[in-house]
């Protein structure tokens, strides 16, 4: 199960974290863990299921572009990071 | 009178109230969040989010700011033509008093939303969305189209009327099953001459009708003032001898000869002529106008006013502005002298007598 960081900007409404999410890819874990955390999905994902645009996602160190950042393949132990981009605030 | 208002900034929801020391501000709610609007209707505060990071959100609370419950926000249904992303939520009116249980949202892109359980859920109206007028409607401001003017006609129940930037005025006659084009007599100067007087590219900055004669609306368009006396089926330019440019509109609860504007340079000079700021009042449907300037800062002042930025009360007498300078002001006589409240809030986006 990967590790799921969320900001601290979200922290409201993720105060329990990180959280575990099982998936073979980023979007699979988001998917996953948004199941279980439904009144988080509109702060990660926009209304059409893409990346916020102003919400950036560290995978293993690596910070994901956004167009691609739901199809990185990610392992049992990878770190996931939630982050807010530092544009668009 | 009322002394209550709602002040929605770019840093969160405030609340002014009028004590016998005077008028002061309080911060009630979502500190450092852009709160792009917000309405106190039959006891409930609704307030509208745009995060900057998280997106379009909505709040509402049932004991006036001590707690606060995140609603659903609208979106636009996946099967919707184009289906966009919500950017962000521009106006929040409620149904009227036809509808007690209603709300509608005006939304950048130009979505109506209508709520019939006071903001529990949201339905698309799908019939405004569809007019095949909409490939015409283009970004005023914003890039995508947006709705921020929408008026249940308080003598019929199935009567709307709504105004988009920059997508002219519309009505519907029948609980928005259809919706019909208005606005004879809109000018567009920024569009190729033959385009000028089309009705679907008109951008009104903000509609606004008389609560007692609701056939007499006020609108301040990207170019000059406008008054109708059909409820928006033709308009009629008026002469100003100031500066007609600007976003925001009032109109008298009962006299349907009064309004008030705040006037800016011009589309590419959105701040007071020579620093110096005034509001503009026309007591006889707009044949004569009162630049009224006394309490307002008359040298270095860059306040802008933008559409929801202006509120009259029941009265008629009292009045509120904030502006994009966070400047707040109350006048007590219908304009004729402003007070200032405070100077330092955030940047204003809407004010609201509750």
């Amino acid at each position: 199960m990967a590790e799921v960081h969320f900001t601290s900007h979200l922290r409201k409404l993720v105060p329990d974290g990180p959280l575990s999410a099982s998936g073979a890819t980023v979007g699979e874990a988001l998917t996953n863990l948004l199941a279980m955390q439904p009144h988080v999905r509109g702060y990660v994902l926009d209304d059409r299921g893409a990346l916020r645009q102003h919400v950036c996602i560290f995978a293993d160190g690596e910070r994901l572009s956004r167009d691609s950042a739901l199809s990185r393949s990610i392992g049992p132990d990878s770190k996931l990071y939630i982050m807010q981009a530092l544009s668009g605030g | 009178m009322s002394d209550h208002l709602l002040v929605a900034t770019r840093k969160g929801l405030f609340t002014i109230e009028r004590k016998r020391s005077g008028w002061t501000a309080n911060l009630i709610g979502f500190a450092g969040i852009p709160v792009t609007n917000a309405l106190r209707d039959n006891g409930t505060i609704y307030t509208a989010l745009k995060h900057g990071h998280f997106g379009p959100k909505l709040h509402r609370s049932d004991d006036d700011g001590e707690s606060w419950r995140e609603l659903a926000p609208p979106t636009f249904p996946a099967d919707a033509a184009d289906a966009p992303s919500l950017f962000q939520i521009w106006s929040l009116d409620s149904g009227g008093r036809h509808h007690p249980d209603r709300l509608w949202i005006g939304a950048i892109p130009a979505g109506l939303f209508r709520s019939d359980d006071r903001g529990e859920s949201w339905q698309f109206v799908a019939s405004l969305w569809n007019v095949p007028e909409r490939a015409r409607w283009f970004g005023g401001g914003y890039d995508a189209a947006g709705i921020h003017s929408v008026s249940p006609d308080p003598r019929d129940a199935d009567r709307v009327f709504i105004a988009i930037s920059c997508g002219g005025v519309w009505e519907t006659r029948d609980d928005g099953a259809s919706w019909s084009v208005l606005g004879k007599g809109l000018f567009a100067p920024y569009v190729p001459p033959e385009q000028a007087e089309d009705s679907a590219i008109q951008d009104p900055h903000r509609v606004v009708r008389c609560a007692a004669a609701p056939d007499v609306m006020w609108m301040q368009h990207h170019a000059g003032i406008y008054r109708s006396a059909d409820a928006g089926a033709h308009w009629t330019r008026l002469s100003l001898p100031c500066d007609d440019f600007g976003f925001a509109v009032v109109a008298h609860p009962r006299d349907a000869q009064t309004a008030w504007f705040v006037p800016a340079i011009k589309d590419e000079i959105r701040m007071p002529r020579d620093g110096a700021f005034g509001v503009t009042r026309t007591n006889d449907g707009g044949k004569t106008w009162q630049v009224m300037r006394e309490g307002l800062p008359q040298r270095d002042a860059y306040d802008l006013i933008y559409r929801h930025g202006l509120d009259v009360d029941e009265s008629g007498e009292r009045l509120a502005m904030g502006s994009t300078t966070g400047a707040l002001w109350t006048s007590e006589n219908s304009g004729a002298r402003w007070q200032l409240v405070n100077a330092h809030l955030p940047p204003i986006y809407a004010v609201r007598f509750v």
